[in-house]
């Protein structure tokens, strides 16, 4: 039991020498990692972030792409602040790599945190996350055109959309769905993970979602949740079926069926701000080999991804963009922090 | 009985060397990560995850659920030999485990404790072998109403349970849901109570807080009392396996109640946190052994064992069925599934059934193999209580000091950690209960945000709570039970005061 013991404390302390490591002023680089690489995920375990970062790691050790371990971490404090504050506070660790979601923007935006993109060194765009609008099955609704009219015609906040966490995607997303209501408004209900949001809607405590495709898949194969459109700007590649009838092809998107809205969510790689281009050209060629690998491929289609790939200066300049315009969906809505 | 075939399908599966060697090894890394505070089955199934991405899908999730088996199993170990719960579900394994340890019957708690999680694993696997499609409809009856009533039960089924003043349960209560709403409410979306420190981003993690309060607290306590373990001088027999075992078959009322228990908070997903805490609440209400709860009764280590392992284990089935998660733990290995390229939801049952039984059986000879070996350790887990307290105790601080550093790789909670030491002495020394405490620190928030959610969906109508039978019964039970220590005294109070008006 002794003998136990002493090897948990080994274990353990090798984990903290690991971390302490990791903290402790970078040495000038070259072309590749000295110690283990940090992946922060500033969101929970879990989520869509979360399983694409375990992901990614779980490749990188498979095919052998980097001689260093790549460590996962989960910093999801304050809607992902403390995560991103720790990468702007270790700006000269270049063995530090963050995975983003929207609350990149949002959550600066929307809780006052100290933190922009700007306080990291973007390094590729992996993929852009496709969001849906879902009903029942058994609601009377059978595209995007007639549930706005049906919004339009009923009582203000007659109708619940339901959405993970508050002032995030989903609910900015649902905001700029009411711009197109006729000054209806639904009731956002925000739960705090997307699996939990597709259940509720299947139980019909919610009247419809914006759920990622990977969240509600599994209740659309099951018949109990229906597609009515995709906010991106041409339907999906996927023409693979995915349930007997559909693929994600089939699914229109929301401009043709009369909602003119559009929305994705950035999956994408940032590392600390002083890092030197060399550093930032072997995170993208990891990006890269990840990227090339079959798993990849087989993971974009499951969760039908917008394959994306960016870096250097086109993805520096999508993530001003988007910055940008989460800004004005932001200030539209009456997101921003009170200070 | 197709689903009885099925089954044995499974364990032709399941049953095959390599198998049974991968339980082996799960269960023995699952009882290290649930001995170790702090580092928490979510955790170890999350660190090992990618290890098995090479692995077949039903050969991974052996591997993965048995380390979750052996953390439900080493939860107790800590929580009854030093106070220091190594899983939220184990902290009301403490109240009566930790008293046993003292009485010199740690062994009995242990193998009490043991007994009582297989017996909630298997009763809660006999239901997901049997009602799967039916449970997984009831679940999804569950909105925001319906939590927030069964977490008001969770609550209610505790009021009154505290040996001392009802209001100091309640101070402490209120003093726990203070803590647990520090950081991001959800609601909203908005940080409050930070006071502009990044440190507060995170809230009062409840991890951080029961080492702190349970674990460092008792240390001072001990300390006080003169430097050693109370029970240490206890003798080892071999035979503690037998002993326990002959008592617990009158406690058959108390484990078909945990049971019970457990799986509906499996399966709503209230979890096996609440689960342990309300199976506890309700054994020390019905049971005639209640009063000497707290004081080391075996029944008070079976009830909360036998609810948090029953709800450890049901949660697995609306991850399966319905793909959202029951706990961390399972939100883990929801990622693990959809990695491997299976596609949790109401199809998995249909599509991939040599996985599902393959799984459900290896639940089965996981918990058996995992009770074995468990109960063979437990004179040497026993024998720990020997070694002096001046070798062991900075052993335990310098441990609870890395669990605490591990829950979010921050030294700030390493002094919250110290700081919550004090607070737990002095609650000692005062005659305030913990436990109120981090029960509201537990659920505090997530009941918080589902009254909220209801408040939002009834724009601000409160009788939505009694909109329909289930949330209304459930509602009417938790108010019953919360002015049930009321209504006690006033009964008492009107009987004895009966004689006393006659008798003016």
């Amino acid at each position: 039991m002794i003998r136990r013991g002493v090897s948990k404390a080994r274990t353990i302390a090798a984990a903290l020498a690991a971390s302490a490591c990791l903290t402790a002023p970078a040495l000038a680089q070259g072309w590749e990692p000295t110690k283990p690489v940090t992946l922060i995920i500033p969101a929970g375990t879990g989520g869509g972030a979360d399983q694409m970062a375990r992901f990614i790691q779980g490749l990188v050790q498979k095919h052998n792409l980097m001689k260093q371990p790549l460590i996962v971490i989960n910093k999801s404090g304050g809607a992902g602040a403390e995560g991103f504050l720790e990468m702007k506070a270790s700006a000269n660790d270049p063995h530090k790599i963050a995975i983003t979601l929207s609350n990149l923007f949002t959550t600066p935006l929307g809780t006052g945190s100290p933190f922009g993109w700007k306080d990291m060194k973007p390094v590729a765009m992996l993929a852009l996350d496709q969001f849906v609008l879902w009903v029942n099955t058994e609601a009377p609704q059978k595209t995007a055109k007639d549930y706005v009219e049906a919004v339009k015609a009923g009582a203000d906040r007659q109708f619940k959309m339901g959405g993970t966490g508050s002032k995030q995607e989903d609910q900015i997303l649902t905001a700029a769905v009411e711009q197109q209501t006729g000054g209806k408004k639904f009731t956002y209900v925000p739960y705090a993970g997307g699996g939990q949001v597709a259940v509720q809607l299947v139980g019909k405590h919610v009247d419809s979602t914006v759920n990622n495709p990977i969240e509600a898949v599994a209740q659309w194969r099951a018949g109990q949740l229906r597609p009515l459109c995709i906010f991106d700007a041409k339907r999906s590649t996927y023409t693979a079926k995915v349930t007997e009838k559909e693929a994600w092809s089939d699914i229109p998107t929301c401009k043709e069926s009369g909602l003119p809205v559009e929305y994705q969510m950035l999956r994408g790689i940032f590392t600390t701000k002083n890092a030197t281009p060399a550093q930032v050209n072997f995170y993208v060629d990891l990006m890269k080999k990840v990227m090339a690998t079959p798993e990849w491929h087989e993971f974009m289609e499951k969760g039908a991804f917008n394959q994306t790939f960016m870096s250097g200066p086109d993805y520096e300049k999508w993530v001003a963009n988007a910055d940008t315009q989460h800004a004005d969906l932001m200030k539209n809505a009456g997101f921003l922090a009170t200070q | 009985m197709d689903e009885l075939n099925a089954l044995f399908g499974g364990f032709a599966v399941a049953l095959s060397a390599y198998h049974i060697m991968l339980m082996v090894i799960g269960i023995t890394l699952g009882v290290v990560i649930g001995v170790l505070p702090g580092l928490g089955g979510a955790n170890g199934v999350a660190i090992l995850l990618p290890l098995t991405f090479s692995m077949p899908p039903t050969s991974a999730i052996i591997l993965l659920t048995s380390i979750y088996w052996g953390a439900l199993f080493g939860g107790a170990i800590t929580s009854i030999l030093f106070n220091i719960p190594g899983e939220p579900w184990s902290v009301a394994t403490t109240f009566d485990g930790h008293p046993m340890a003292q009485n010199g019957k740690a062994d009995e708690a242990l193998v009490g404790a043991f007994t009582a999680s297989f017996v909630g694993a298997i009763f809660a696997v006999c239901l997901i072998t049997f009602l799967a499609p039916v449970v997984a409809k009831f679940a999804l009856k569950f909105g925001p109403a319906e939590f927030f009533a069964v977490q008001f039960l969770t609550f209610a089924s505790f009021i009154g349970m505290g040996r001392g003043s009802a209001f100091k349960t309640v101070a402490s209560m209120c003093l726990g849901f203070a803590l647990a709403s520090v950081g991001l409410d959800g609601v909203t979306g908005t940080l409050r109570m930070t006071f502009g420190q990044d440190e507060l981003l995170n809230g009062f993690k409840f991890l951080v807080a029961v080492i702190g309060l349970f674990g460092v607290g008792e240390i001072l306590c001990s300390m006080e009392d003169g430097l050693k373990f109370n029970g240490a001088t206890a003798k080892l027999r071999m035979d503690a396996v037998i002993r326990t075992w002959k008592q617990l078959p009158k406690m058959w009322l108390t484990f078909l109640r945990s049971c019970i228990v457990g799986c509906w908070m499996g399966i709503t997903p209230g979890g096996a946190t609440p689960a342990s805490f309300m199976g506890y609440g309700i054994a020390k209400r019905l049971s005639k052994n209640g009063p000497n709860f707290g004081k080391g009764e075996l029944e008070g280590v079976v009830a909360p064992e036998t609810a948090a392992h029953a709800a450890g284990t049901a949660a697995l089935l609306p991850m399966l069925t319905l793909g959202i998660p029951g706990s961390p733990t399972a939100a883990v290995l929801l990622g693990g599934l959809l990695i491997w390229g299976l596609q949790p939801g109401p199809l998995l049952f249909v599509e991939q059934p040599d996985f599902v039984w393959g799984l459900i059986a290896s639940m089965y000879l996981g918990n058996v193999v995992g009770l074995v070996m468990v109960l063979t350790c437990v004179p040497a887990f026993a024998a720990i209580l020997r070694v002096p307290f001046s070798i062991i105790a900075p052993a335990i601080v310098f441990i609870c000091a890395i669990g605490a550093f591990t829950v979010n790789n921050a030294m700030f909670d390493v002094w919250m950690m110290l700081i919550f030491g004090v607070l737990g002495y002095l609650f000692n020394k005062l005659r305030y209960p913990l436990p109120p405490l981090v029960l509201a620190l537990v659920l505090g928030d997530q009941a918080e945000s589902s009254f909220r959610q209801a408040m939002l969906v009834s724009q601000g109508d409160v009788s939505i709570f009694w909109s329909n039978w289930l949330c209304g019964s459930i509602m009417t039970l938790g108010l019953v039970m919360a002015f049930w220590p009321t209504l006690q005294t006033l009964r008492a109070k009107l009987t004895s005061s009966g004689p006393v008006a006659r008798a003016a």
